[in-house]
């Protein structure tokens, strides 16, 4: 169960999606994030799709794999779909008592699921192919220029990688008590919601306290290895662009410009099109 | 109560880069009353192997049979299982969760269903198996020293009076007093309760002294079985897969390869201590005197 969550966990193999600096992940991953939401016609979404699948093949990650991340927030995207589609405004295909479903509503509730699935997929690309250590170097390094407006870069870039480094263990954590509890009989399957809340009891309560032993212990380990924040601290491999680097960044700028090209011409297009097919 | 595992063979994460297969083809059976020493180099498939014993991780393939009858078997009752098959994992006092000590070890007596007045019953009676002293039954388990905590962990498992007790590194991390205790406690509740005891442990000193039968594995399947005095005959293959014989049995192969006649088979100090003697023509009264 707790193996299904692969937001946040690292895929190794050998691509040149995993080889690419962090930063341009980075970049990328946020800008395919925003342009989804700029995308106005379907042959932005046939062309975001594309591209999505390009980048699945070329990070060898298996598709498997990739589509798991989506168990996780499946019903936020059943949710999500379904009030779109009753709650949109507009001229009705279907109208029982109260029940009314919208043309709207079916492209919205389509839209939205789209738009979260490829969120999804478009992150976990970036967090299956990049070692959480190399992405908080990334946004370390990317964020440097707000060190001179006193932003706390290099204290935050720790924290999440910390907090980063820890997902996997805790989720061990919560395996490992929750098999010695099952070992004395716990059930976690059945009954109704508040007595598996109430079963839950006994996996929190150590999962706390070895989670405070843990952060305690770390924070001795690292302040026995004279760590003193970032001032003056240098990197065992400090990042640095290669030519795939700036390859990578001009793809990511043609994206860009072909996205807000299909909006602004391909309605155009189209209707000339249709208008030539004579519909 | 017999465990017999047949062709056993379990894979972590399959179909992914993560895949490992944990265990290969084991064939075991464990018998009523044995005191068996389970060990292994780290990785070697030991804690995967214990866990199949009391259903908590079904195997990728093969047949576990508790008392002849299928674990996996739609009709067997897996949680029944666990309350027989008791398993205290590896620094079972990281589970700990109640306000106090008692309450703790009621958990299990309580999950199987039991009344509350048999529960505290089982809870007592079991806290008085690992030796706690009553005065810290009302305490919070965070209070009590890593020995303590430990103690109030195995009594978990002990009060659901289990048929097998399975113990995976009871001593890890304890002083040498604590796991004299612990040990000692154990082996007395096999030779008093006629328990069913299986033994993970690195100490080969522990396994020497206490176990009736030591099962060795190697990368996940079972490398050698025999008499603790069978297996660390081989002691140069045991070091070739990471372990080692007991001590004394460097030092009885030793003397025995200088010319002493002693029986280099000894793998306990007591046993060393006699032979020692015996060979230098003394009579064997000083072993009572060395104690490990």
């Amino acid at each position: 169960m707790m193996r299904d969550i692969t937001i946040g966990q690292y895929y190794p193999a050998p691509s040149v999606i995993h080889r690419l600096d962090p930063r341009v992940k980075l970049v990328g991953t946020v800008v395919f994030i925003i342009m989804i939401f700029c995308i106005g016609n379907l042959a932005g979404y046939v062309l975001a799709t594309l591209c999505l699948a390009g980048l699945i093949r070329l990070s060898k990650v298996p598709i498997k794999f990739m589509l798991k991340g989506l168990k996780a927030i499946f019903f936020i995207l059943i949710f999500t779909a379904v009030l779109n589609l009753f709650l949109t405004p507009g001229t009705a295909v279907f109208q029982w008592q109260f029940i009314r479903i919208t043309q709207e509503g079916i492209v919205m509730a389509l839209k939205m699921a789209i738009r979260l699935t490829y969120l999804i997929l478009g992150s976990s690309i970036m967090t299956l192919t990049t070692t959480p250590n190399h992405l908080t170097d990334g946004m370390e390094k990317g964020l440097g220029p707000l060190k001179k407006i006193h932003v706390p870069v290099h204290e935050i870039a720790m924290i999440m990688s910390i907090a980063l480094r820890f997902i996997p263990i805790l989720m061990e954590e919560t395996d490992k008590i929750m098999k010695a509890q099952q070992a004395r009989c716990a059930d976690f399957e059945s009954g109704n919601i508040f007595q598996r809340a109430k079963s839950l009891v006994p996996v929190l309560v150590p999962l706390f306290i070895s989670s405070f032993r843990r952060a305690n212990d770390l924070a001795m380990a690292m302040e026995a290895r004279c760590y003193h924040g970032g001032e003056g601290r240098t990197k065992m491999k400090p990042l640095k662009y290669y030519s795939r680097d700036y390859v990578a960044y001009i793809v990511i700028l043609i994206y860009i410009i072909a996205i807000i090209l299909l909006n602004i011409f391909f309605d155009p297009i189209q209707t000339m099109i249709f208008a030539r097919l004579g519909l | 109560m017999s465990i017999r595992l047949e062709n056993v063979n379990y894979v972590y994460s399959p179909d992914s880069a993560f895949c490992k297969q944990a265990l290969k083809d084991i064939n075991l059976e464990i018998k009523d009353g044995e005191f068996i020493g389970l060990i292994g180099h780290t990785g070697s498939g030991k804690s995967t192997l214990i866990q199949h014993l009391n259903g908590l991780i079904r195997a990728t393939s093969g047949r576990i049979y508790y008392n002849e009858q299928d674990i996996y078997e739609s009709q067997f009752n897996l949680r029944g299982l666990r309350a027989l098959v008791g398993l205290v994992f590896q620094y079972p006092e990281h589970q700990l969760f109640e306000v106090t000590v008692f309450k703790d070890v009621c958990f299990g007596p309580n999950n199987l269903g039991l009344s509350k007045d048999e529960c505290e019953a089982r809870a007592r009676e079991a806290l008085r198996l690992v030796g706690l002293k009553k005065k810290h039954w009302q305490k919070s388990p965070f209070e009590l020293s890593g020995g303590q905590k430990r103690r109030v962990a195995i009594a978990g498992v002990l009060a659901m009076k289990p048929e097998v007790l399975i113990l995976d590194e009871p001593t890890a991390g304890l002083d040498p007093k604590g796991r004299n205790d612990i040990l000692e406690q154990i082996s007395k509740l096999h030779r008093e309760e006629h328990m069913t005891v299986i033994l993970v442990s690195h100490s080969m000193e522990d396994v020497a002294q206490y176990v009736d039968r030591l099962v060795v594995m190697n990368r996940g399947s079972v490398f050698m079985e025999g008499t603790p005095a069978q297996v660390f005959k081989h002691y140069v293959e045991l070091e070739r897969i990471g372990l080692a014989a007991p001590q004394v049995t460097y030092v009885m192969h030793r003397l025995a390869q200088e010319g002493y006649k002693v029986d280099p088979d000894a793998t306990t100090i007591r046993e060393a201590v006699s032979e020692i003697l015996s060979a230098l023509g003394k009579k064997n009264e000083g072993s009572e005197v060395i104690q490990p």
